[in-house]
């Protein structure tokens, strides 16, 4: 048999159908659902008179548009937020799916509440309304964000129409620097790659510093592997994968768990099998990245400076001569100059409870600039739970934080957490597109370590001036 | 789905890159529970003023292109979140046709949902096709699926590549769902099969 790679066999062990023209119906063991993208095909489930063909592998929880303040006990005061929210409760209800209520301490964003429960597992798909599904991938499970036309075809079939990625292997080799974290890697790949050097393909990441990475760390790298293009980012699980999984709510048990075992240790791409592109960095050659632009693709080390537009080549020349302008921003200017005035801690690439442990790490005992509005966002109720009790939420609150409840917040502004325009932010979320944060809001992209050291001295820092 | 034959109309140029799914439409219009009525907030933040009121510098904006039934956009067109109100709002304001030389994976999928035709074109063509668009009201190009060709206001004539089922989909205007529905049997048999081979899932 000819050598497979990890994504040929998940692929290979899902196709339900194939047709004559290579279009394939991929089926689907997990679909993970929330509030925004999912009304209409519920909509249109009901308008067809169809029912969700596999309600015990479908799993909601409202997270984009919950507010993350104290006194959303009392209600969603935004009506147009409460009406999509209410619609995800009377879903879930009338389809018979799981269900993760505002209220109930497991509620998070989807793709930390998804792993958490041990919903996702290695050798999975994984789908979602949601571009950042690719997070699930850490586990070695097929994961990618869809429309919403295809949640439908997902809630009525159980499949997707899909035809088969090309095969990208990311290498990180070595050991990482002290200071640099998975998202640093992430980054740096896509400063790499571009934003379109994944289109068409599915990436696995590999290499000694991968390997090293938590799977905290793995879901940052996977997380963002949208963000350069791919439609989907993979990591052969190991043992840090199983020991992760083992023991979670839905996670396989006794004879089972065996089983699952003996196949997921079969997840690995073979020797000798091919990879269409291969992008290979070195771990001892990333820095402490932030973006400067508004694309991820902007991405520098923290000790450089803002780029020349005239530096670039085609469609870039002008894309960065809007963005340098939106940012606000000089060419020539050092990046650790630049001064912020918002710091957001939190999001499903870094709102993990070892995202806040290392943002704690750099605050302890610590007060932020004056003037500085920061806030944490824990990913889930669970890991704001958790916080709570290694007093991770003490040092925040001390050094002059906001401890939030969990959700998607600023990392899109669909909530009340929203830059004003011209305000300035230092984001651990993964979008930095103009307007992303709110309408002319500036978002600078970096590791949770990056953020609370930006807390800290009001402007763009080295966290390894502050270790 | 309404079937998708020929376009014939006025061509708008963007040739800014990295054209993201913020910029079609902002997360302030991801509330509805519709699909229906978004082409007013279409490239919203791009379109009109903070305090209200037309962009009279966007090119949609523009006289020549208000009732623009075709998009000539910079490389890696859509890309960001999954959001399908991006096609939606597209599709809303009237735009059946995004030609690009390439575009996110998830809005290029989410178009031939909605009856919008994607089309890549190499950059040379990419290039002709911009200095047409650039022309406005006067110099209409037209797109035909059946031939997989496009014609420019000058009678250049441009082949395009597409995948035959998405082809066929849009010629026909056919439900994706009622398709799969009919292997249903097939879908039966794999749960059969997996349920079998890996019982924890």
């Amino acid at each position: 048999m000819s050598p497979k790679t990890l994504y040929d066999k998940i692929w290979d062990a899902h196709v339900a159908h194939e047709a004559d023209d290579g279009t394939c119906l991929l089926y689907i063991d997990r679909h993970l659902v929330h509030e925004v993208t999912s009304p209409q095909a519920f909509e249109g489930l009901r308008m067809a008179g169809r029912k969700v063909r596999a309600p015990e592998k479908t799993i909601a929880v409202p997270d984009h548009n919950v507010p993350t303040t104290p006194d959303r006990v009392n209600g969603i005061e935004n009506p147009e937020s409460r009406i999509q929210v209410e619609a995800l409760d009377k879903n879930a209800k009338d389809f018979g799916i799981h269900y993760y209520p505002v209220h109930d301490v497991r509620q998070g964003i989807v793709h930390i509440v998804g792993p958490e429960q041990g919903w996702t597992l290695p050798g999975m798909t994984v789908v979602c309304g949601d571009s950042h599904t690719a997070t699930h991938g850490a586990f070695g499970a097929l994961a990618h964000g869809i429309g919403t036309s295809e949640v439908e075809h997902v809630l009525a079939t159980q499949t997707l129409i899909q035809k088969k990625s090309k095969n990208m292997k990311v290498e990180i080799t070595g050991k990482l620097q002290p200071g640099v974290t998975a998202k640093d890697i992430t980054l740096a790949v896509i400063g790499e790659t571009g934003t379109a050097g994944g289109t068409g393909y599915v990436i696995e990441y590999c290499g000694e510093a991968i390997r090293d990475l938590s799977m905290e760390g793995r879901m940052t790298v996977c997380n963002m592997a949208i963000e350069g293009g791919a439609r989907a980012g993979l990591i052969a699980p190991d043992e840090t994968t199983f020991e992760y999984v083992k023991g979670r709510p839905h996670a396989p048990k006794g004879a089972q768990w065996e089983a699952a075992m003996e196949w997921w240790k079969t997840l690995y791409t073979d020797e000798g099998a091919h990879f269409d592109k291969v992008v290979t960095l070195r771990g001892e050659d990333i820095a402490p990245v932030v973006t400067w632009g508004t694309s991820p693709e902007d991405v520098l080390p923290i000790t450089a400076t803002v780029p020349n537009p005239e530096d670039f080549e085609g469609g870039k020349v002008d894309a960065a001569r809007r963005s340098i302008e939106y940012m606000g921003l000089e060419a020539g200017q050092k990046l650790s100059d630049v001064e912020i005035d918002t710091v957001f801690i939190g999001s499903c690439t870094n709102g993990r409870i070892e995202d806040l442990r290392a943002a704690a790490e750099i605050l302890k005992g610590k007060k932020i600039k004056d003037g500085m509005r920061a806030m944490v966002v824990p990913g889930s109720g669970l890991v704001r739970l958790q916080a709570e009790e290694e007093g991770l939420a003490d040092i925040f609150k001390e050094a002059g934080f906001e401890w939030r409840l969990a959700g998607c917040s600023m990392c899109l502004a669909m909530n009340p957490d929203q830059l004003q325009p011209g305000e300035r932010c230092a984001a651990t979320s993964n979008r930095n597109f103009e307007g992303r944060q709110g309408r002319g809001g500036r978002t600078h992209l970096l590791s949770p370590a990056m953020a609370a050291a930006a807390a800290l001295t009001g402007r763009l820092t080295d966290v390894r001036d502050l270790m | 789905m309404e079937k998708f034959d020929k376009v014939h109309g006025v061509a708008a140029p963007m040739p800014l890159i990295n054209i993201d799914t913020d910029m079609i439409i902002p997360k302030v219009h991801l509330k509805t529970i519709k699909r229906s009525g978004l082409g007013v907030v279409l490239f919203d933040e791009m379109r009109y003023h903070d305090h209200g009121g037309e962009n009279e510098e966007f090119v949609l904006n523009k006289p020549a292109y208000r009732n623009t039934e075709i998009l000539v956009a910079g490389d890696n067109f859509g890309c960001g979140s999954s959001r399908e109100h991006a096609p939606w709002a597209i599709k809303d304001f009237g735009i059946k046709v995004v030609i690009s030389t390439s575009f996110a994976d998830i809005f290029f999928n989410n178009c031939f949902k909605n009856g919008i035709l994607p089309i890549v074109v190499e950059e040379e063509h990419h290039a002709i096709l911009m200095d047409d668009a650039h022309k406005g009201e006067n110099a209409r190009m037209t797109v035909h699926l059946e031939d997989q060709k496009i014609t420019t206001s000058d009678g250049v004539e441009i082949e395009f590549d597409i995948d035959p089922h998405r082809k066929h989909c849009l010629l026909n205007g056919l439900d994706d769902i009622g398709l799969s529905m009919e292997k249903e049997h097939h879908i039966d048999k794999f749960e059969e099969h997996a349920s079998q081979a890996r019982p924890w899932v």
